[in-house]
């Protein structure tokens, strides 16, 4: 028997016209969303791409000196001479005019990334070059300086006249290219950012431990106490919440300093003598103190929306079958708060990471995160590659957690207060 | 969890512990709020309490940190840079918002899940990368250092905020009303003026009052985004701390918890509001 396909008033079959139907409903849906996408794709996303372009962006090497680098294409570099005199010649012109283009500059402070001393050397040859007028190229150049006989030199333009480098990519983990193109470790009193990405995730994830410690128990009376109870307590979380991250940070300066309220309380009480005073701040406890109030309710609010819905029943019942409490805890409350537990501490961590503002204040030299390197070297010694490269891996680590997030908790389910 | 009367002395002990626990960290969390505001009245330019304010000696307070916050031209132009740019800002992102909320919470939503990942990851990603991303890319533009500049970025971080509250606001949203509007004869825009915008209303606002607490506290973009043309509050504060503290800073702070807690028992009393409304709670 063949199936009588249904049709609608004006004879298109139902099937189709239910298609179009919901063709039409998707297509009403998205453009309520286009606005907003088109507007983050300009104002959020295409600036992070911009970032992950800088990490691995190295024109300036063939901006600054374009002759040169292409005359050292023929050169090889792996054998012990030094570039012949026609590349001597290109290099002496392409200086000259780098020096009176004024961007010889920029290309010293590149390559002094790579090898100390580039940039001097550099800014050396920049005026003296324009006396060279005639062969020999090579001596009068390598008379400005003897560096300029030194093979490595020329290896490193050849390496770094690439449009792509991952040398800022080394740079942010502790290794380099040594001279012959090898990676290898940068030298030991150079070795930061892998120790500060460690110290960034360890401190982050003590804060963590931290603010679970001193959130279950508020989330615990908060879940458990009538709701009008509950209610007014819940202001005391969501407060901090609202109030200004500068504002936290300010009380616990005034807190926690050498002659702050901490101090001088306990030197009123006796607890510590007048020049005894504890340095509580500018160092990790600060760093640690600080963040932890201020992630706090963040810790909090999850883990009260989980605990709400497990019905005090369980507890009940798992008493009355004879467990301790301790046991009726552990056994049975204690599972079925996991949830709230993971998503509580994964957002914690991931804001933790990836703060600035409060390790900046209160952190000193040793409370301080990849974040503050990071702002350093964008606005103070204007390494953007390197800290693209940080910010990156940063990145990386954050979506990772971002998604592992979505897995338990589900991004559909975030809530604010 | 009241205490039964047939307690035993360790329940009580346990039961009287625990709470004072839970005062202690309570304490915490509000207590160095609101200990600046005592300290802001300081007569000495000092960041602790003097022996004559713990004397109560009216001597030992002063309003002058207030005074010279009310008449140093720099705050009142980070005032008025802070308000300008948080208001534009939370118009852009609550349109933009209100609008994509409306859409993610259509049925027949294409790629739903990946979509409301796009959006909410401003909230995600690191504000110094924000930051420092958008400070090469609005540089790029020419947008760097403009109020426009400032302005679009804290938009950019205070759609999240929208998009989340609207959409909570909209589970549970009764899509037979509109079913109803229509059977009746409303047209599309009167559907969404007299139908969706009165129950949408209350998400909107708490929405639009979280973008505009996050512009107006924000301080990371805009210390890179901006110069010092638009200097904020925030940005006034965090200079002022890493240079010269003075007791100026507690009096901006004291006057930023008075909005902070206007803002949050506003948001409060909408989310009550809506739920009620919505009939989700009996309080």
């Amino acid at each position: 028997m063949m199936a009588h396909e249904l049709t609608t008033a004006d004879g298109v079959p139902l099937r189709i016209s239910l298609e179009r139907a919901l063709l039409r409903s998707r297509i009403r849906a998205a453009l309520l969303v286009v606005p907003l996408m088109a507007f983050l794709l300009f104002a959020f996303i295409l600036p992070i791409f911009d970032m992950l372009y800088r990490s691995v962006e190295n024109t300036i090497v063939a901006q600054v000196l374009p002759e040169t680098v292409i005359a050292l294409q023929d050169w090889d570099e792996t054998g012990d001479a030094l570039p012949d005199e026609a590349v001597f010649k290109t290099a002496v012109a392409d200086i000259q005019a780098a020096f009176k283009a004024k961007t010889l500059g920029r290309l010293a402070r590149r390559l002094n990334y790579e090898k100390p001393g580039m940039a001097s050397l550099l800014r050396k040859s920049g005026r003296r070059s324009l006396r060279i007028t005639e062969a020999p190229w090579s001596e009068q150049l390598i008379k400005i300086d003897r560096k300029w006989g030194d093979i490595n030199i020329w290896r490193l333009i050849k390496r770094e006249s690439d449009h792509l480098t991952e040398s800022y990519f080394l740079a942010a983990v502790d290794m380099r290219l040594d001279d012959l193109g090898a990676v290898n470790w940068q030298p030991e009193n150079r070795q930061i950012y892998l120790q500060l990405f460690w110290k960034t995730v360890w401190m982050s994830g003590l804060i963590t431990i931290l603010c679970l410690l001193l959130g279950y128990p508020v989330a615990f009376l908060l879940a458990t106490l009538p709701l009008r109870t509950s209610n007014l307590l819940m202001v005391l979380v969501l407060l901090p919440f609202w109030t200004s991250l500068l504002v936290r940070t300010t009380s616990w300066i005034a807190l926690l300093q050498t002659e702050g309220v901490l101090n001088d309380l306990m030197v009123v009480v006796g607890l510590i003598s007048d020049d005894g005073r504890l340095q509580m701040i500018h160092n990790k406890i600060g760093t640690f103190v600080a963040m932890t109030h201020i992630l706090l309710p963040f810790m909090i609010l999850p883990l009260y929306s989980v605990m709400k819905t497990i019905p005090p029943s369980y507890m009940r019942a798992a008493r009355s079958l004879g467990a301790t409490p301790f046991t009726a805890f552990v056994r049975v409350y204690l599972p079925n708060t996991v949830s709230g537990i993971g998503a509580g501490s994964i957002l914690v961590f991931i804001l933790s990471i990836g703060y600035y503002i409060t390790p900046a204040l209160v952190g000193g030299r040793t409370g301080t995160f990849i974040s503050n390197f990071i702002a350093s070297h964008v606005s103070e010694t204007l390494n953007w590659g390197l800290a693209a490269a940080l910010g990156v891996i940063l990145l990386a680590l954050v979506l990772a957690l971002y998604l592992l997030y979505d897995r338990i908790v589900g991004i559909d389910n975030m809530k604010l207060g | 969890m009241a205490l039964p009367v047939h307690a035993s002395t360790g329940e009580r002990a346990w039961y009287y512990s625990f709470r004072v626990l839970c005062a202690a960290i309570f304490v915490f969390l509000i207590g160095p709020i609101f200990v600046i505001v005592p300290l802001s009245f300081n007569e000495l330019p000092y960041f602790t309490f003097t022996p004559e304010m713990l004397s109560l000696d009216p001597e030992g307070y002063s309003i002058k940190w207030y005074e010279e916050f009310f008449t140093e031209q720099s705050w009142q132009d980070a005032v008025a840079n802070s308000f300008f740019i948080a208001v534009f800002a939370t118009l852009l992102s609550t349109t933009l918002g209100t609008l994509a909320a409306l859409g993610l919470s259509q049925p027949y939503m294409p790629f739903r899940t990946t979509i409301m990942a796009i959006l909410i990851s401003p909230m995600i990603v690191p504000l110094i990368i924000s930051a420092a991303g958008m400070y090469f890319f609005y540089t790029r533009m020419g947008i760097s250092s403009t109020h426009f500049g400032v302005i679009v970025a804290h938009a950019a971080l205070g759609t999240p905020f929208v998009v989340i509250t609207v959409t909570a606001t909209l589970v549970g949203f009764d899509r037979s009303l509109i079913r109803a509007a229509a059977s009746l004869g409303a047209g599309p825009t009167r559907i969404f003026f007299k139908i969706i915008v009165p129950l949408i209303l209350p998400g909107v606002i708490s929405g639009a009052l979280f973008a505009f607490i996050t512009s107006f506290d924000e301080v990371v973009v805009v210390l890179f985004v901006g110069s010092v043309e638009q200097r904020t509050i925030p940005w006034k504060m965090f200079s002022g701390i890493r240079e010269e503290i003075r007791p100026t800073i507690l009096a901006v702070a004291t006057i930023l918890v008075c909005i902070s807690i206007a803002l949050l028992t506003t948001v409060e009393l909408l989310r009550r509001r809506s739920e009620r409304l919505r009939g989700m709670s009996p309080g």
